[in-house]
């Protein structure tokens, strides 16, 4: 596993690199740790704070820790009208957790997300970024298994 | 009428987007080829000529944009937009997946009219896996030598609606958090690092190629007079066929639903249309034979914005959308802007208490009265488009929501 230090160094020669930083960060640890936070802002110049404002404005990066899988499930308006709600109840069913939440063995999180860009087959729901299609309640258990 | 026209996304699955070779065998890079043997003022003179109108939302004319960059600037960048994060709209993904080589051309042409070296395309983080095809994009195009010494890097995004506006985008370029800027300046004067940028969409970009290669009369020649070329639509909702298509801009919105979407699902009756994405504008079904280009969308109350077309059957409760749609733009207001932070707030607030069947006539007149407001005062487009599905459906499902009133 890569250390955040180098992680960071690694794009320090990017002019505006911060973010391209934090999503490196988190394709290997899926979240921006404390740490890493400070590292950065130290590595690109800024404030500490300001740093954490960068990471806490955008949905897709995140300061507290996520699991493995990061299940998300889109709920605008195509994705609402062919049955998202129903779609969140049997996902929160199945995993035993509220979205914004973690599983206690840290193999899931879900997250609510606004559109995805999929919208010729929805519902969509995404699972570490990848698409999954015209997702229905009963093939959850597949998708879920698939997830080792 | 109740064809394609595909310009744009011709050899869509024909030829592997990523390939600058397979490009330039159906007549990839020629476009910028004539451009280079150009003056500079007769290049932005040939693309004004085609009257294309940015393909993002706003409709700018694209060559008059470029013509507000200051000649003398050492430094200028040309950005792409493909951080398409209206809801229902996926055409710039397609346009990548299909056709990556024009819109890498058409950002070289424009660098070519302007005088920048450097591009960036700044892809929304919905789309990891269109950065990586772009990146192989650029490394195919520069291997055949196709981009001469105009250099493209890709950055992307991290789940943020509002950096599809112009200056969220490129605050967002430089690391910061996506907050919108004050204009003026606009970007063409003083942009990305504070230099002269312009800022287009993808499809904008993409159209180029084909404007040098077949001239500016051509292309004007082609759709709605004042809003000429061909737009990509996707239409997605209650609808048989919900893919995405290329048409002429003078085409109809009922020949959209009822010919290519092959009509309501399920043989239901329409009950309404939403153009341009959520921010849109929801249209009755005596609306539906308008044209889809951007000024008789704007005749209509309506907006083609980003071209996603929301079909929705009899049997949907249009309040409910609504409600949905206003607790979007809660989550993506940036919060820099008062009208906007409080109002999409306020906003939803109201359309939940009226979709609970607990408002009354004194709620829709408030709603109606912080539309007002945030439309005049909001600091930025999303802002001021917010308000837009709750006053249209106010206006034309009035009825729906009386029904829901103690």
């Amino acid at each position: 596993m890569a250390n955040y230090k180098d992680i960071i160094a690694n794009c320090k020669d990017t002019k505006g690199g911060i973010i391209e930083a934090y999503h490196a960060l988190q394709s290997e640890f899926n979240y921006i740790s404390r740490e890493a936070l400070q590292e950065a802002a130290r590595v690109f110049g800024i404030a500490e704070s300001e740093a954490y404002g960068v990471a806490t404005f955008y949905s897709y990066l995140s300061v507290e820790p996520r699991g493995k899988y990061i299940i998300r499930m889109c709920e605008s308006a195509p994705c609402h009208v062919a049955g998202a709600d129903e779609l969140l109840k049997a996902i929160e069913a199945q995993l035993g957790i509220k979205a914004g939440e973690t599983t206690p063995d840290g193999k899931f999180t879900l997250e609510l997300t606004e559109c995805v860009g999929q919208c010729q087959a929805t519902p969509v729901i995404t699972i570490n970024s990848e698409p999954l299609f015209n997702v229905k309640p009963n093939m959850l258990g597949q998708i879920l298994a698939a997830c080792k | 009428m109740a064809e394609e026209m595909r310009v744009l996304l011709a050899y869509a699955d024909k030829i592997n987007p990523e390939n600058a070779e397979e490009y330039i065998k159906v007549g990839g890079y020629a476009g910028l080829e004539k451009a280079r043997k150009m003056e500079q003022n007769d290049l932005i003179q040939e693309v004004k000529n085609s009257g294309l109108r940015g393909r993002g939302g706003a409709g700018f004319n694209a060559g008059m944009k470029w013509s507000f960059v200051p000649k003398n600037a050492e430094i200028k960048y040309v950005v792409c937009n493909l951080d398409e994060g209206e809801p229902g709209t996926y055409k710039d993904r397609i346009i990548c997946e299909k056709n990556a080589q024009a819109l890498l051309e058409g950002m070289a042409i424009c660098g070519t009219a302007i005088g920048s070296k450097q591009g960036y395309i700044y892809c929304r983080g919905e789309y990891p896996f269109v950065v990586k095809l772009l990146k192989n994009a650029i490394q195919s195009a520069k291997s055949v030598g196709a981009l001469g010494d105009f250099d493209i890097e890709v950055r992307m995004g991290a789940g943020a609606y509002v950096c599809g506006e112009e200056t969220a985008l490129i605050e967002s370029i430089e690391g910061h958090r996506g907050e919108p800027r004050f204009k003026p300046p606009f970007p063409g004067v003083a942009g990305l690092w504070g230099v002269p940028t312009v800022v287009n969409n993808v499809e904008t970009f993409a159209c180029l190629p084909y404007i040098l290669t077949n001239g500016a009369a051509w292309f004007a020649g082609i759709g709605a007079a004042k809003y000429p070329g061909t737009k990509v639509l996707t239409l997605t909702g209650d609808i048989n066929n919900p893919t995405y298509f290329e048409v002429p801009t003078n085409y109809m919105l009922r020949d959209v639903v009822e010919k290519l979407g092959g009509g309501v699902k399920g043989g239901k009756k329409l009950k309404a249309v939403q153009v341009g994405g959520t921010s849109g504008a929801f249209i009755p079904e005596a609306n539906l034979d308008t044209q889809i280009d951007f000024d008789s969308m704007g005749a209509i109350g309506a907006a083609l914005g980003s071209g996603a077309v929301l079909v929705l059957d009899e049997t949907r409760d249009i309040v409910d959308i609504v409600t949905r749609i206003s607790k979007f733009f809660e989550h993506e207001s940036c919060g820099k802007c008062n009208p906007c932070r409080e109002g999409t707030f306020r906003c939803r607030e109201i359309m939940e208490r009226i979709n609970a069947g607990k408002a009354t006539q004194k709620d829709i007149d408030n709603i109606l009265l912080l539309s007002k407001v945030m439309q005049k005062a909001a600091l930025c487009g999303l802002g001021q488009a917010a308000p837009i599905p709750i006053t249209s459906t106010i206006k034309h499902f009035g009825y729906e929501y009386n029904r829901k009133l103690l």
